[in-house]
């Protein structure tokens, strides 16, 4: 039974995606609704992504410090560490954990909406592909932007390591450095991109699919824009497993 | 013409739709009416191809719209017009912007040349100068107007209308009958209007389809409506007291004249 919706959702899903790729009529149309989906969902996250971010680097700073303690591994691995966790972890899997909460239920809303008030079938009867209209220009504007955010982010984080350790004296500014520049792995950063794009590929086609084929009333699309964000976190996750297995 | 071939339709065990074959006529309104569950929107939804049925054809002229490939079933749409029961009109935009999107998406017009239509249309609807507003700063019955401005802005073939007048006062009712009527005729468009209003019945109705559990059980124009003796029709078009008294009278008139 569970395997049935697995594969019916899965195949809906796949049809879904390939009738979005599709050479646009009007590229000017597209090439607007990507821009303006790319502020939608670029500039009105940058607010709370800086927020989550300062927490994480100041919170994975301050516990590693208290970690060490009085051990004798140095205290510049406080900045090894926050650098590390941030790029190849934290910064791309909770902000994009936190973007499937607002942008992956915001999207699910704006198609489940558009779907319960007949928007979808009249752009349909004009003969508008409302798959590619819809779904290709937020899935384009999600890739290029979440990798951005999680770039960001993760920046953040590292000044929030900074300010969470060197501001009270835990360690000074040359030591948190000398960590910050300490066995860099230029791949990680890599990793981080790679897991940017393929999260923010998996949050924005999901719930738009989520969104697409709602059904019924508002309590439907309450749920749909739940699932969205439960879905999404959960194949987040499970593919930042999968990534971690195939890149280390 | 659009015809349909034993057309039916089931959702689940549920059969909503049991063998339609009909013809909707160019240059006249083709109404289907018939109570709630009676499968017109169904029926409806089937002629523009949002649903596809379980057996059957629907031919718009020579083509069978179910033996389209995507692409041929999206080009046929683009000679689509459709006015939707809740009007469908995109809250985001203003109601200028609602009439130029299909012309964005499907034709290279200059800013100008659309600036132009979008007047045109909505001169031809009676709404001059409300270009700038929203839809929900206008009435149910100027966002119907917008609809119809919408549907008809890239000169369609077909018509579809979806309950225009649900919501409306009967005064408000009739204009907007008169307007699809009136553009049906002028510019020889196949109109389909699927309502349960008695005024655009007898208004109207050039072209009378009535449904009844998925069945059509009756075809003719609105002179026939009075004359015939089809038992649904009488029950579902007459159906207060007061109504059956007034067809009465009307037939004593109709009599005594032919006296």
């Amino acid at each position: 039974m569970l395997i049935d919706t697995f594969l019916y959702h899965f195949g809906r899903y796949v049809l879904l995606l390939k009738s979005a790729v599709a050479k646009p009529k009007r590229f000017s149309m597209y090439y607007k609704e990507t821009i303006r989906q790319m502020d939608a969902i670029g500039v009105g996250s940058v607010f709370i992504v800086i927020l989550i971010s300062m927490f994480i680097g100041m919170v994975t700073a301050v516990q590693f410090a208290d970690q060490l303690g009085d051990s004798f591994i140095p205290s510049y691995y406080i900045g090894y560490i926050v650098r590390d966790i941030t790029i190849i972890e934290m910064a791309p899997t909770i902000t994009c954990l936190v973007l499937a909460g607002k942008v992956g239920s915001n999207l699910a809303a704006e198609i489940g909406g558009m779907r319960q008030k007949e928007h979808i079938d009249a752009m349909e009867i004009m003969g508008v592909n409302t798959a590619a209209y819809l779904i290709m220009p937020k899935i384009i504007a999600a890739v290029f932007v979440i990798p951005l955010l999680v770039a960001i982010s993760a920046f953040i984080s590292i000044i929030g390591g900074y300010v969470a350790t060197v501001l009270p004296g835990t360690l000074s500014h040359t030591e948190y450095v000398l960590g910050l520049r300490a066995f860099f792995v230029p791949r990680y950063v890599f990793m981080m991109f790679v897991k940017a794009a393929v999260f923010a590929f998996l949050l924005t086609s999901v719930s738009c699919y989520l969104g697409y084929y709602v059904k019924g009333g508002s309590i439907e699309l309450g749920e749909a824009s739940t699932n969205a964000v439960v879905v999404s976190n959960v194949l987040i996750l499970l593919f930042d497993f999968l990534i971690a297995l195939i890149l280390t | 013409m659009i015809r349909t071939v034993d057309i039916e339709k089931s959702f689940g065990d549920t059969e909503v739709l049991k063998g339609i074959t009909t013809e909707f006529y160019t240059g006249k309104p083709n109404l289907i009416i018939g109570a709630s569950g009676a499968g017109k929107t169904v029926l409806l939804k089937l002629l523009i191809g949002l649903f596809k049925p379980t057996s059957g054809s629907v031919f718009y002229g020579d083509t069978d719209i179910f033996k389209l490939d995507d692409k041929e079933l999206r080009k046929l749409r683009m000679q689509i017009g459709m006015l939707f029961q809740g009007n469908a009109l995109f809250d985001s935009m203003t109601v200028g912007e609602n009439i130029r999107f299909p012309m964005d998406m499907f034709t290279r017009r200059t800013l100008k040349e659309k600036t132009m239509r979008i007047d045109q249309c909505l001169e031809m609807v009676n709404m001059e100068g409300i270009n700038n507003r929203y839809p929900s700063e206008v009435s149910g019955g100027m966002q119907k107007r917008v609809g119809i401005a919408r549907a008809m802005v890239l000169e369609p073939k077909y018509l579809f209308c979806d309950e225009p007048n649900s919501g409306l006062d009967p005064q408000t009712s009739i204009l907007i009958d008169e307007l699809i009527c009136d553009l049906t005729t002028r510019n020889n468009i196949t109109t389909v209007i699927n309502t349960h209003d008695m005024n655009s019945v007898m208004g109207i109705g050039d072209n009378i389809i009535l449904m009844k559990d998925g069945r059509l059980v009756w075809q003719g124009d609105k002179s026939q409506v009075l004359e015939s003796d089809n038992q649904t029709l009488e029950d579902f078009i007459f159906a207060s007291p007061f109504l059956r008294r007034l067809r009465e009278d009307a037939l004593a008139l109709r009599h005594q004249g032919d006296k």
